[in-house]
């Protein structure tokens, strides 16, 4: 029964990996974009969510409709003033202005936070239990970020699969060049995938504050953890990337199961196995098309 | 056609003999310093040549070959902890366990880069840091080690206090000196025409007969002895590690504004990034961290406005190389037509 348990919470934990991993699998595929800055952009989010909640009184569900938009709309900026020059000149100047984005956002954040960890307390919800039968209970709150995980995956495919702008994405995503000759506004493209990445991991860093607590030094574990789920699931794949967050999630738990040290450890190790034994990744599809 | 006997190709410059003169005036001057006894001036010179051997080091692998390694602080940390077993547990003078502490850094590099020579761009970058990631939880998950708390290097305790300050000392100017000789050696070989190839173009060079991966493999493990060493170096002169300081991303931080800000892919550019990210530290001491916001800062508007560096810019308006790596042509236009 333990074990049991230890499953459906990784699976759960699954969920809010894939929120993670969402955004960062998005720009990955519509411009080649490794954003190193991704986790802190989560903290900064959640920390927003604090400052709000301690400015307006608000419940952090209510302070995260806020903060949501906030970041999109620093996506959009981001993109369209910093990282559009940094296109078309190899990996090296995003790497390195992204790493320098999230050394920045830490220390902005421990300067004006100070280096206390924090929590977003919505009131009760994330320690209510929904009993399952057989001894066998989920949080609320964690069954909430999955089936949100769930819909917001749903939902890309969707835009992806079926509007105008997502066909601009996946032109983008085949060649961005002919794209452009199409008529498509690259720079205008990146900074709406862009935003749609930062509002999506704003949603997870709340959700992350919710579930535990955290500090302006927790950004960089959340990059690893969503780039890990983004390569076990393989890149290009959507669901691919819900699957890999919760294969990460299992190993997690199960490795914290078997000694408490080991939990993210046993991460990386099935990350590092899946690398070497399958370095595409278990759903990569054999065309960058979702 | 000018006249090809007019034509000379070579590499000294007026500025590499004079930053050659400089260069040793600079060593006698850093042997003077025992003798004033301020210890003080001895640590902070210690610290300047290991973030400067660390910036040498990242520097060779990305401005040289291509490798963006956010993971290199897996070998400081890796060299730290080799220092401590090889002198405290297996009884090793600590200052001969330094340069072999380097050596179990590249056995583990090597081990690395079975990995993460998987990947390229981007997702090498994130692999590198994976596996840095992995390293430290390992070592904090060690009793043997010391887990979470770390572990205080025992061996020197007989040694008299300015012995050991001298020993490091020594050991710091030498490894520094070291670094960059090898570092420019390496260059001007044919190791070194092959990397700038890889470095320009991949498919190209291999086009020409140079081996891309063995060359980026021996790069790879170079930097990782310089950085394992550098490594077991730090903490040869801070006598206590712990995972999260010897494995911080702190130490890759560190080296990555450095070079960028001084110049990537040149040899002086790290050393005018050192000494720019000492002069901010100082300046800005009273301020906490905004010291790593603005240097975060100047790196991005380096990478956006000028990403040749401030050597760079230097090098690029007056013309000046301290450490010709690149043959220049030379004609004579005085005789034959142009």
């Amino acid at each position: 029964m333990i074990w049991l348990d230890t499953l459906v919470q990784g699976i759960l934990l699954g969920g809010l990996y894939a929120l993670f991993a969402t955004g960062l699998s998005l720009i990955f595929g519509v411009m080649r974009l490794v954003n190193l800055a991704h986790g802190d952009f989560s903290i900064l989010a959640a920390f927003l969510a604090v400052a709000l909640v301690q400015a307006l009184g608000v419940n952090p569900l209510v302070a995260l409709l806020l903060v949501v938009p906030v970041m999109g709309a620093l996506g959009y900026g981001l993109q369209r003033v910093v990282l559009n020059r940094l296109l078309g000149r190899g990996i090296l100047p995003a790497v390195l202005v992204t790493f320098g984005l999230s050394i920045v956002i830490q220390n902005g954040l421990l300067e004006t936070f100070s280096a206390d960890s924090r929590r977003l307390n919505p009131g009760g919800i994330e320690t209510a239990s929904l009993a399952l039968g057989g001894g066998l209970a989920v949080g609320w709150f964690s069954l909430l970020t999955f089936v949100t995980a769930l819909v917001l995956l749903a939902g890309l495919q969707l835009l992806i699969g079926r509007t105008a702008l997502g066909r601009a994405f996946r032109a983008a995503s085949d060649d961005g060049a002919t794209a452009a000759l199409m008529g498509i506004d690259n720079g205008r493209l990146y900074a709406l995938a862009m935003a749609l990445s930062l509002a999506i991991v704003a949603i997870a860093g709340i959700a992350l504050g919710i579930r535990t607590t955290f500090t302006f030094a927790s950004g960089p574990d959340r990059l690893l953890f969503a780039f890990e789920a983004v390569i076990i699931g393989g890149l290009g794949s959507l669901w691919g990337t819900l699957v890999g967050g919760v294969i990460l999630g299992v190993a997690q738990t199960t490795g914290a199961r078997l000694s408490p040290g080991w939990g993210v450890l046993t991460g990386h190790l099935v990350f590092l196995a899946v690398l070497l034994l399958r370095p595409s990744g278990l759903f990569a599809p054999s065309r960058r098309v979702d | 056609m000018t006249d090809t006997s007019r034509v000379r190709v070579e590499r000294t410059t007026r500025a590499s003999q004079v930053g050659l003169l400089a260069g040793l005036g600079v060593v006698v001057a850093l042997a003077a310093v025992p003798r004033l006894g301020d210890s003080g001036v001895m640590r902070a010179i210690i610290e300047f040549i290991t973030l400067l051997v660390l910036a040498q080091m990242w520097n060779l692998l990305a401005g040289y070959a291509g490798l963006v390694s956010i993971g290199q602080q897996a070998f400081v940390g890796l060299g730290g902890y080799a220092l401590i077993v090889l002198a405290d547990d297996l009884g090793l003078n600590p200052f001969v366990a330094v340069p072999l502490a380097g050596l179990v850094a590249t056995m583990f590099a090597l081990a690395t880069a079975t990995l993460v020579f998987r990947f390229s761009g981007g997702y090498f970058a994130v692999g590198t840091w994976a596996v840095a990631e992995v390293y430290r939880l390992l070592v904090a998950n060690t009793t043997a080690l010391g887990r979470g708390t770390g572990r205080t290097l025992k061996a020197v305790f007989p040694l008299a206090r300015e012995t050991r300050e001298l020993g490091t000392y020594a050991l710091a100017v030498g490894l520094g000196a070291a670094a960059i000789i090898a570092v420019y050696l390496a260059l001007r070989s044919r190791l070194g025409l092959g990397l700038m190839a890889v470095r320009d173009s991949e498919p190209a060079s291999r086009s020409l007969g140079v081996d891309v991966f063995r060359t980026k493999l021996v790069v790879y493990l170079v930097a990782a002895f310089g950085t394992g060493t550098t490594g077991a170096l730090i903490y040869l002169n801070l006598l206590r590690i712990s995972p999260d300081a010897a494995f911080s991303i702190n130490w890759t931080a560190y080296t990555i504004f450095i070079v960028v800000i001084g110049g990537l892919g040149t040899l002086e550019g790290p050393i005018v990034g050192t000494a720019v990210f000492f002069l901010l530290r100082e300046a800005l001491s009273d301020y906490g961290s905004w010291y790593m916001i603005l240097l975060g800062a100047l790196a991005i508007g380096a990478m956006l406005r000028f990403p040749q560096g401030l050597w760079g810019l230097v090098a690029e308006r007056w013309d000046i190389r301290v450490f010709p790596v690149q043959r220049r042509v030379r004609t004579d236009v005085s005789g034959g037509r142009r």
